[in-house]
């Protein structure tokens, strides 16, 4: 193992013992912007009028992926829009 | 030199410890297996979830558990002597702490991760449940009020702790910037922290801060009580990232710079330099009002030889971390090897730092009174005489040093402590939100500390009853590890006789403590007694619960091997491997 290669290591050593005790309460945070993310995205699907949708629009396959998560976390048990048959 | 003696022999119990005893536990007893799929992989959520490397993961674990308490515990604990103190300590770790921690984490590990509390309703009932909420909150109660206390006493015994001890927190959300907002390398910036830090505590010895008397109307003390108060709920509601992620993170970047400074010094001071023991190997002549060593001894030093809230922390974050399970032997077992290697420095600071027979006796001249204390002022003679640096420099390191560990350590006691109140508001059918929360829970906590007198001995003389909530905690751990190694029909010998003597002692030091509580007259002291009949009740509780469910282990069928690869929610078997 190479100086470099050992030095990278313990890097990153230091940046997970810095950030791990606390990974959770960060994760909660980013998940609920995420959350909060999605709403926007959606909104003109979900029948809130958004004067920033033919913008968001493009934004839409992006977010499909994390699609199903999101419905299930807000309470949501089965897919609310019908174009988007995730379950 | 019969310093270096007994730390090498010490060094070498523990490494036997690790080497010998936790191969056994290991691979003969928990039978860990490499090929186990561990929650954090099972679950993998990037948050709660996530394998992480063993020796960071260890880093957290240690300095988790690592509070005030293996420094306060063993240097109240040497007034009867370095030699039970040593014995506990040694012993205690190899053979209770390490099975202890070792065991919370597998069996959590087996269980999906869960918590001692989610275990305990399952392995003992839902009545022994509620134990263990009771437990948990009041310990939190206790460490915050008790911790205030020490840190007021600190600051005062040792002016020149104040600026470092205060300064760590400019040093902590400066650290935080430079890695969020301004994204420093963190590195670079650990160097920066770490040499901040140490400057601050070369100006604090320069400038010794000694308080008024009074100031703003209180005496120096109730003034630094309040001021901790303040300070932890500030620090319990800001943003994590600003203050509490650096502050922790530098303090475990301290605690391992002083741990090697106080041994190396210990080792130079006596080889070198000729240090030996001041204090008696076992102190025949204890100052009236001392208790019996037993059961004291072993409640007095809980954390550095066996702690509840070791199992508490094992089962509620490290055990969703862990990337294979045959790495819960480092993390848990070595885990507890790094707080017996604090506790062990204690002694010796305690009990070989102390320059002269006559001082020691002075220092520990009634029960309670040595303390961290005395661990500040010997710790500081021996790396003055092994590594050179001034006494009262090396003093002002061990200080802050001791400040800061319980001072993280108040800090996110009152943030839990809310999350507690919260939940029992939420469960009596209204929300508490976080300001409000945190302002009961500091209302209930300087109650408890002023309940004896403005100067704040209230928060201090509960500090026997965290020994004993804290067996009494680990007691509960121990008996879901028994059932466990019961159920598969394992050799339950190794956790259930440092359950016995756990048990035992705990329950017999609740009972001499009401004796001390109250004494018929005026000066019964209702709060503790309460607590102590609190904590008494608990006992008997955990007591007829456990035993009952480990007959209940014995009479069921063995476990089959695949017994831990089911789901426990669905019932089903997962896909393994």
């Amino acid at each position: 193992m190479s100086f470099s290669s050992r030095w990278a290591a313990f890097s990153k050593g230091l940046n997970d013992f810095y950030a791990g005790p606390y990974r959770k309460t960060f994760g909660v945070a980013r998940r609920d912007e995420d959350d909060h993310f999605m709403l926007v995205v959606l909104a003109e699907s979900l029948g809130v009028p958004d004067p920033a949708a033919y913008y968001t629009a493009e934004l839409l396959p992006a977010v499909y992926e994390d699609f199903h998560d999101w419905h299930q976390r807000s309470g949501i048990p089965r897919s609310p829009l019908d174009h988007i048959s995730c379950c | 030199m019969d310093s270096v003696i007994l730390m090498l022999i010490g060094l070498a119990i523990f490494a036997a410890g690790y080497l010998v005893y936790s191969k056994y536990l290991g691979k003969r007893v928990l039978k860990l297996d490499p090929a186990f799929r561990t929650p954090a992989h099972e679950k993998n959520d990037g948050i709660d979830h996530v394998p992480t490397n063993k020796f960071v993961l260890w880093g957290h674990h240690f300095t988790s558990v690592a509070g005030a308490a293996p420094i306060v515990g063993p240097a109240v604990a040497v007034i009867w002597g370095w030699l039970p103190a040593f014995l506990w300590v040694t012993i205690g770790t190899v053979f209770f702490a390490g099975m202890h921690d070792l065991g919370a984490l597998w069996a959590s590990e087996r269980n999906k991760g869960r918590s001692i509390g989610a275990l305990a309703a399952r392995y003992i009932g839902k009545r022994g449940s509620y134990v263990f909420l009771i437990v948990i909150g009041l310990l939190l109660l206790m460490v915050i009020a008790a911790f205030a206390v020490v840190i007021k006493d600190l600051l005062i015994a040792s002016p020149t702790a104040v600026i470092p001890a205060w300064g760590a927190i400019p040093v902590a959300v400066l650290i935080g910037l430079a890695v969020y907002k301004l994204r420093w390398n963190l590195t670079a910036v650990t160097v920066v922290g770490v040499v901040a830090l140490y400057a601050l505590i070369v100006v604090g010895d320069a400038v010794p801060v000694v308080l008024p008397d009074p100031i703003l109307g209180m005496s120096p003390g109730t003034f630094w009580i309040v001021a901790l108060f303040v300070y932890a709920g500030i620090a319990s509601l800001l943003p994590v990232w600003l203050l509490l992620q650096p502050r922790d993170y530098i303090n475990g970047v301290q605690l391992f710079i002083g741990l090697t400074v106080l041994f190396v010094g210990t080792l130079v001071a006596g080889l070198f330099f000729g240090n030996s023991f001041v204090a008696p190997a076992i102190n025949t002549a204890v100052p009236d009002g001392t208790p019996a060593i037993w059961p004291l001894l072993f409640v007095t030093i809980a954390c550095g030889a066996i702690s509840g809230f070791h199992g508490a922390v094992a089962s509620g974050t490290t055990s969703k971390q862990l990337d294979k399970e045959t790495d819960a032997r480092f993390v848990g077992y070595f885990g507890a090897v790094g707080e017996g290697l604090l506790a062990l420095g204690a002694i010796l600071a305690t009990t070989a730092g102390i320059q002269s027979v006559a001082r020691w006796e002075e220092v520990y001249s009634a029960f309670n009174q040595g303390g961290v204390n005395a661990f500040v002022e010997g710790g500081g003679n021996i790396i003055e005489m092994g590594l050179g640096l001034p006494q009262s420099l090396s003093a002002t390191v061990l200080a802050t040093m001791a400040v800061l560990f319980a001072a993280t350590t108040m800090d996110t006691g009152v943030r839990l402590l809310r999350f507690v109140f919260q939940e029992a508001a939420e469960v009596i059918g209204f929300k508490l939100n976080n300001i409000i929360g945190t302002l009961v829970v500091l209302v209930v906590c300087v109650a408890l500390v002023f309940s004896q007198g403005v100067d704040g001995s209230g928060g201090l003389t509960i500090w026997p009853l965290f020994g004993t909530t804290n067996q009494l905690l680990a007691s509960l751990t121990l008996i879901i590890v028994s059932i466990m190694l019961i159920r598969k029909r394992r050799n339950a010998l190794v956790a259930m006789i440092p359950l016995v003597l756990v048990f035992i002692a705990a329950f017999w030091a609740a009972i001499v403590q009401v004796g001390t509580f109250w004494n018929g007259g005026q000066d019964t002291n209702w709060l503790l007694l309460i607590l102590d009949v609190i904590i008494i009740v608990a006992t008997i509780w955990v007591g007829i619960e456990g035993i009952a469910a480990m007959r209940r282990a014995a009479n069921e069928p063995p476990e089959e091997e695949d017994a831990d690869l089911t789901d426990h929610v669905t019932g089903r078997i997962p896909m393994v491997k």
